[in-house]
């Protein structure tokens, strides 16, 4: 028991109802979503800490001990993505207080943002399968306000069709579920993998995986990604960095958390398929980052490779896989809020998102430039930065378990992702000047945020072998799901 | 039993699915709408329907339905309300700023 992990929910949850009141105090709303944000990032830090030190954290709501109470569980994956999501969305809250603009603050922008947050943390963290639908429509919910806000006759088309798909998704969910409740008669997530290894893994649960795994990929991206491009491509860049930084990782997340913990007895279903799933992810990303010469479709067809390549990681499930898998997932929540970040700044530079109208920014705006260059490199995975040590263990054991195929397609999608921002970079910083030198207002905020996330990037790369040691923990977690059992039901 | 309300439940999905198609706005969100209830009529299938009193201790009986699915299928209706809701409101605005209601006409085009 350890009453500090259901903080990282409450915090956002609180921040968010606070701000609720402040609506026209906008210094106010700023101060106070920092300081939700950095007491959250201190919060993480202190369970990434004791997950290090005392193993698995469990919490149980109402003193209900598990299966019968809901539990909150923080093993090293959760404990990791907890605190990068704290990371990644300071930095992106940074770059709103500067880029989001007054009307959008008035109307509920933070308290939208807040919510979104405790509903990822939520997601993250709890043991159940039940509450992790709630909390996947706490962060929905919150998104769907994000994407309309504001109201331009593009955010509303788009936010129509996001709606959408993710109402079918999340009525796919339920259904998943009560199947899941008659077949088995449990929720959590433990009990489930308990009584699932009982059970047997016969036709009726493969049923119920594939279905899992069909709400899961609607949410992730995962080759069900054709919502994505156009929907991403609508709010602004700020609200876009969180999106493609959380939301599609929430989806791989409880991919990896199913597909590690409950269904793990049938490998036709749980590696072949997903396998496939994400070999046609990573070759349509690749080929619509290629196609575009607009850059937010760029940025957003390559949320979808990243989100193939990890599912490539997920389908082989080695142990190295595994270690890969999760570094992989950290590097891109940090690099993804970066593209969109400096995504963003580009099109306030240059006054549009066509690659064709930009040109000769990296005179007037040196350091975008440079730290997009480096970034693209990191997202390719060449040595030094992030991208290298989980890139390179996931294609590694791609290759030693004979998955040739997938892992050929791995590597070339990273030249898809070289090829596509290397074509922005071209575009938007060589060449010649095009139309008026452009001031950013409030650039130097905008810049900090950016700055921010780049330096850590950087440290997680020069750092690799100190983050593997908390990976290795993580990933030997996922490969032995029994630690996870025994810790959240104490057997 | 639950064969009939297996039934029920897959007329009311075969619908939904076909409103979904559809190409009036309107005509989606009543799907989407006709979706939840089959869900929700599907956890409370699930879960069984087997005789027993309602789940109230003052009740005394000697065998009661189960509580849970009932609690998630209250949970699953509160969030579908809300999210309806916003659905309604959101295809209005759509249908004030945009002038149509036809999915057809909300393309995106090149040139936005």
């Amino acid at each position: 028991m350890n009453n500090l992990l259901v903080l990282p929910l409450l915090i956002p949850l609180c921040t968010a109802v606070a701000l609720i009141f402040l609506k026209e105090k906008i210094a106010a709303q700023r101060l106070v979503s920092a300081a939700g944000a950095l007491a959250n990032l201190a919060v993480c830090c202190l369970i990434v800490h004791q997950v290090r030190e005392r193993g698995i954290q469990t919490l149980h709501m109402g003193g209900w001990a598990p299966p019968y109470g809901i539990v909150f569980v923080a093993d090293m994956l959760a404990a990791l993505l907890v605190l990068t999501t704290a990371v990644a969305g300071l930095a992106c809250l940074v770059y709103a207080f500067r880029s989001i603009g007054e009307s959008r603050e008035r109307n509920y922008f933070y308290p939208s943002f807040q919510f979104l947050l405790s509903g990822v943390y939520g997601s993250f963290l709890t043991g159940d399968i039940f509450n992790l639908f709630v909390c996947f429509e706490v962060l929905l919910i919150a998104s769907y306000a994000l994407i309309a806000l504001g109201g331009t006759k593009r955010q509303l088309r788009e936010s129509l069709k996001y709606l959408l798909i993710n109402i079918v998704s999340s009525t796919l969910f339920v259904a998943a579920v009560a199947y899941l409740y008659a077949a088995v008669g449990t929720l959590n997530m433990a009990h489930l993998a308990e009584r699932v290894a009982e059970a047997g893994q016969g036709g009726m649960l493969n049923v119920i995986a594939v279905l899992f795994l069909i709400v899961f990929s609607l949410k992730a991206g995962l080759f069900l990604f054709y919502w994505l491009p156009g929907s991403y491509a609508a709010p602004p860049y700020a609200v876009r960095a969180v999106f493609g930084a959380l939301l599609t990782k929430v989806g791989l997340y409880a991919i990896i958390r199913i597909f590690t913990l409950v269904f793990v007895h049938d490998p036709l279903i749980s590696h072949s398929l997903i396998g496939w799933m994400a070999a046609a992810t990573m070759i349509l990303g690749s080929i619509g980052a290629v196609a575009y010469s607009d850059m937010s479709r760029i940025l957003n067809y390559n949320v979808v490779i990243a989100v193939g390549f990890i599912a490539f990681g997920i389908s082989i499930a080695t142990s190295d896989a595994l270690n890969g898998v999760v570094f992989y997932l950290m590097h891109d929540m940090i690099a993804k809020a970066l593209l969109f970040l400096l995504g963003g700044l580009i099109a306030a530079a240059a006054g549009t998102d066509r690659l064709q109208e930009m040109g000769g920014l990296i005179r007037q705006y040196p350091l975008i430039g440079w730290m997009f260059f480096v970034l693209a490199l990191a997202l390719v995975g060449v040595p030094p930065l992030s991208g290298f040590a989980g890139k390179v263990m996931i294609i590694r054991s791609g290759f030693a378990e004979g998955a040739y195929a997938l892992a050929a397609i791995g590597l070339a999608s990273s030249f898809a992702v070289l090829y596509s921002l290397i074509k922005v970079f071209r575009h938007a910083f060589w060449g010649i000047e095009r139309g008026p030198k452009r001031e950013i207002a409030g650039l130097r905020g905008q810049m900090a945020a950016a700055a921010g996330l780049f330096v850590l990037m950087v440290a997680m790369g020069l750092g690799s072998e100190w983050v593997y040691s908390f990976v290795s923990q993580a990933g030997e977690v996922l490969m032995q799901p029994e630690i996870y059992i025994r810790a959240v039901l104490g057997r | 039993m639950e064969g009939l309300m297996s039934l029920c439940i897959g007329i009311l999905f075969a619908v939904g699915v076909y409103l979904i198609l559809s190409k009036s706005l309107l005509r989606i969100i009543l799907g989407t709408s006709l979706l939840t209830h089959s869900v929700h009529l599907l956890l409370m299938t699930m879960a069984g329907l087997k005789t027993g009193a309602a789940p109230l201790l003052g009740e005394k009986a000697k065998a009661v339905v189960d509580p849970l699915p009932q609690a998630l299928i209250l949970t699953s209706i509160v969030i579908s309300f809300g999210v309806t809701a916003f659905f309604f409101v959101l295809a209005y605005r759509a249908y004030q700023t945009l002038g149509t209601d036809d999915v057809e006409e909300l393309r995106g085009d090149e040139d936005e």
